[in-house]
């Protein structure tokens, strides 16, 4: 019988479809994998954020993923049971970030702070000396900031508690 | 539990969320600076999704499914604040609305958290960090605004004044807050209206603004019980022309 293991690392190659080069598994929103049974499993989702349109698609794209690997029965469900914030990237999902040119969000401490958003590390040149644009971006889960000494626009994966 | 209360309770957050949602979507290809279009935008997006959150709960409770309760309603069956509806008028009114709704709104989640009824309290943690963001726009914005140029502070205490009592409206209190208080399901609407004022005043006093006088409010109620003003009706007609033309279709 195939192990929980086993589906994690096959879940590995599943990506964000806004974010080639991160994984589900490394962004934190796969958040539970059963073994029910003899090619029966059960994988709990949970979005970024409340409003996120891509849930649906990412539900079938790892229930696709299952398939392929020949599991038979499969259900796949999106919950609040363990919200997502952005500690929850993993070290290699921030490095992922960084390679696709988006800063990666700061850990937090329970609390998002206006202090927090403003100086971010440039992506291109790690320089703190940055400014933020707007804390709303081309997705919802990212915001517009600017580099004063690269003098190039960037956009920051945003830190969510 | 007593989940008519809760209904109660959801329906009414979930129905300014849903309105004030669709009010900040028509500043899509408007807004007065490109990154204004997109935190409006991005806002309406957060919204809607917070809703839809809101109706499934509601729909796990016995209610119809989600899209169902969003665009087959008339408005004198919607719950929300009057406040939500109104158009969006100029930029001004537009800011402050927003400043003056979202405080609120994440005050109310911040409260939520640790609501008896679980559910609520788990979606309520997620909706809290992400309305963080609506506030922070909001405050950057009304300060920046009230310090501005003659013009745009004298815009903006218009805006203030003529929201203030619509505000107020925001809090009207249902028929179970004794209910909802004994039950620790929710603190209710009083103590949600003066932490509202303690955190709203500080930003307040920051852009140099001021509260209308005391004497003079008077708050705008009804929304919560159905009435409404004539620009909700227009507004759910439009938001659900398309659902409504077809209600089986598969998306």
């Amino acid at each position: 019988m195939i192990t929980e293991k086993e589906i994690w690392t096959a879940l590995e190659v599943v990506k964000d479809p806004e974010i080639p080069t991160l994984s589900m598994v490394d962004m934190g929103i796969i958040t539970k994998v059963e073994i029910r049974g003899e090619s029966n499993v059960y994988v709990e989702m949970t979005p970024t954020f409340t409003g996120c349109p891509a849930i649906k698609m990412m539900e079938n794209m790892v229930a696709d993923r299952l398939k392929e690997i020949g599991i038979e029965i499969i259900e796949v469900k999106t919950t609040f049971d363990t919200p997502w914030n952005s500690n929850k990237l993993t070290e290699r999902g921030l490095l992922c970030l960084k390679k696709h040119g988006l800063a990666p969000p700061p850990k937090h401490q329970g609390e998002i702070t206006m202090e927090l958003l403003e100086h971010c590390i440039c992506p291109h040149c790690g320089s703190i000396n940055t400014e933020m644009k707007t804390p709303f971006g081309p997705t919802l889960c990212r915001s517009m900031h600017y580099c004063h000494d690269c003098l190039q626009a960037f956009e920051q994966f945003k830190p969510v508690v | 539990m007593n989940t008519i209360a809760i209904k109660e309770l959801l329906y009414k957050m979930a129905d300014d969320l849903l309105i004030m949602g669709h009010r900040n979507s028509e500043w899509t290809g408007l807004g007065p600076v490109i990154e204004e279009d997109i935190a409006f935008s991005s806002m309406a997006q957060d919204k809607i999704g917070q809703a839809g959150a809101l109706f499934e709960i509601l729909h796990q409770l016995g209610e119809n499914e989600p899209d169902t309760v969003a665009f087959m309603r008339d408005a004198n069956k919607m719950h929300c604040s009057q406040f939500v509806e109104l158009p969006n008028g100029e930029y001004d009114f537009s800011m402050i609305r927003h400043f003056l709704y979202d405080h609120a709104d994440q005050l109310r989640f911040e409260m939520l958290v640790n609501s008896s009824f679980e559910p609520l309290a788990q979606v309520a943690k997620k909706i809290k960090g992400e309305l963080k963001y609506h506030v922070f726009h909001a405050n950057t914005w009304v300060v920046k605004l009230g310090n501005g140029t003659e013009e745009s502070k004298a815009r903006m205490q218009t805006a203030l004044n003529e929201s203030w009592n619509y505000a107020l409206g925001m809090f009207e209190t249902g028929d179970f807050e004794k209910e909802l208080q004994s039950e620790n399901i929710f603190e209710g609407e009083e103590a949600l209206k003066t932490r509202w004022m303690a955190n709203i005043t500080p930003f307040i006093e920051k852009a140099n603004l001021k509260v209308p006088d005391q004497s003079t409010w008077a708050p705008i109620l009804g929304g919560r019980k159905g009435y409404h003003t004539e620009y909700l009706q227009q507004l759910v007609e439009e938001m659900g022309e398309v659902f409504r033309l077809d209600p089986t279709a598969q998306w």
